[in-house]
């Protein structure tokens, strides 16, 4: 009887310190959240001021090897992607206006999205979910077999080593690769408003190059440049912080992904908003 | 040359270093033992500051590694050279370029100079003929010597070796003992060897400190280390059939 009276006690207590136990957890998750933001921007100010020693013949080599998987080994897919989103678009909004006889301005529909938003925005999601997370992945085998220790205990400062050169080719290389999917993407609803609409190629260019402003050019690279800090800041922090093996390799993959989707996103809106408000 | 003073470390919530205190002397071999998982990485790692002590402080001679930063923690380092247990060599570099690593990135020094202490270096552990290899296509034991080349590239004072011999044959074991041994007696060079071979620690350390369960239950020269009245080191001793009759006599009693 005593036995049922303390149980069913416990019970009414754990129900009552739900509540402080999930509040606590939060708190928990967002001083966590805090503690790793900081160190990832100390990191990524470090990493900055080391940009004065790109033109040493090593951090050369090494910047030029980033540029090259960023960009080259990216345009594969980049392409893919670019011209069906162009296409996409063209399809549904063209398919929209025609219902009122106005498929003449899908070009403007296409453009002015894929410039100020779609562009960027792709880019950036394909560069997180390939270049970022092989950044992640890399960095993370680095520093569970100790080479990241090494390069420290050899006074080699792994941000100048690893996060320069990386930070550095994202960066530049985002908004090429923006420019890029932007053409691809113009030509993709081209396409579509030739072959699926009836619209001519030199109306729908016509078309595309009246609405779109130089100012949606000019935020969409900046979105592009900021979204590559991202990517870099998140793959190499996620990388050179990870520990437990291969299975903490594959987390700091995933979280790498999940982390640059998610501010990809809200930084995006934030700076549309920044423009366009 | 190397001083613990009072030093506890916790790593997930256990407690690896308990108020440890000890002194490496300078120019010695000192050789840390002990079961896995007894905290001889950890103590290894304080040594260069890739671990901190919750409690206690680590020297380096007259400097206090475990609370320096930046620019002077990169000084205090560079009197170091570390070979790693897995080697740490950067899978994208050579071998050549592994062992040059620290000569590109901390001295003016020519490529000239480079290639020819890069090579002496490799020579002396017998590969210079892998020079241009990857590490990918190497074995333990050979990474592990060009792990040896990259600590000893700079001539550094200090050399902390984490399981030199562990996974390696005998004949090179023995190849890289003697190589502890050359550089203490031709260079004075101070060396902290994390080990469980205790034959390898018995041939090369001038002392020898057994850790287990985060304390150090034996610091001293080998011919008093094997005649310990200590419980944990008598089996420590006893399970590589090490007897007080000496330190190279195996106890066959027993075994054929």
């Amino acid at each position: 009887m005593m036995k049922v009276v303390r149980s069913e006690h416990k019970e009414r207590l754990d129900y009552l310190n739900l509540p402080i136990r999930s509040f606590r957890r939060l708190g928990r998750i967002i001083l966590m959240a805090c503690h790793s933001m900081g160190h990832a921007l100390i990191m990524l100010g470090s990493a900055t001021l080391y940009i004065r020693t790109i033109w040493r013949p090593r951090a050369r080599r090494e910047t030029a090897t980033q540029l090259y998987i960023t960009g080259i080994k990216s345009l594969g897919v980049i392409t893919v992607v670019a011209l069906f989103t162009g296409m996409i678009l063209a399809l549904q909004t063209g398919l929209e206006l025609r219902r009122y006889g106005q498929e003449e301005f899908i070009g403007s529909a296409v453009a002015v999205s894929v410039i100020r938003e779609m562009g960027p925005f792709m880019t950036g999601l394909i560069i997180a979910a390939s270049v970022g997370s092989a950044i992640a992945a890399q960095l993370g085998t680095m520093a569970v077999s100790e080479e990241i220790a090494a390069l420290e205990v050899m006074s080699i400062n792994p941000n100048r080593f690893l996060v320069m050169p990386r930070l550095v080719a994202l960066a530049l290389m985002m908004p090429i690769l923006t420019v890029y999917t932007n053409i691809l993407g113009i030509l993709g609803g081209g396409i579509v408003g030739t072959t699926q609409l009836g619209v001519s190629f030199q109306a729908y260019l016509d078309n595309a190059t009246r609405f779109a402003e130089n100012k949606d050019l000019y935020v969409g690279l900046l979105k592009a440049v900021v979204f590559g800090v991202i990517i870099a800041t998140v793959a190499c922090y996620q990388g050179l912080t990870t520990t437990e093996g291969a299975v903490g390799v594959g987390r700091a993959t995933r979280q790498t992904v999940i982390t640059s989707f998610l501010l990809i996103l809200i930084v995006g809106y934030m700076i549309t908003r920044l423009f366009y408000i | 040359m190397i001083a613990f003073e009072n030093v506890t470390k916790k790593l997930g919530g256990k407690v690896i270093l308990d108020d440890v205190s000890f002194e490496v002397p300078k120019g010695e071999t000192f050789v840390v033992v002990g079961l896995s998982g007894a905290g001889k990485s950890v103590t290894l790692k304080h040594m260069v500051h890739l671990l901190v002590p919750d409690r206690g402080v680590v020297r380096v001679g007259d400097d206090v590694i475990s609370e320096a930063r930046g620019p002077e923690l990169e000084r205090m380092r560079s009197r170091f050279g570390v070979l790693f247990q897995g080697a740490a060599l950067l899978q994208w570099l050579s071998v050549f370029e592994n062992v040059a690593l620290p000569l590109r990135e901390n001295t003016k020094m020519g490529e000239e100079e480079i290639k020819k202490t890069v090579l002496e270096k490799l020579s002396l552990l017998n590969m210079q003929e892998a020079a241009e290899k990857y590490p990918s296509d190497l074995s333990g034991g050979m990474k592990k010597r060009v792990g040896l080349a990259r600590a000893i590239v700079m001539s550094p004072e200090i050399i902390l070796y984490d399981e030199p011999t562990s996974g390696l044959d005998p004949v090179t074991s023995r190849l890289i003992d003697e190589l502890i041994e050359n550089l203490r007696k031709e260079l004075g060079v101070t060396s902290v060897v994390v080990t469980h071979d205790l034959h390898s620690a018995l041939s090369i350390g001038t002392h020898i400190m057994m850790i287990d369960g985060g304390k150090i239950v034996e610091n001293a020269p080998p011919d008093k280390f094997i005649r310990s009245e200590n419980e944990t080191v008598k089996r420590f001793l006893e399970s590589q059939y090490i007897t007080r009759r000496g330190a190279w006599e195996k106890g066959m009693e027993g075994h054929g």
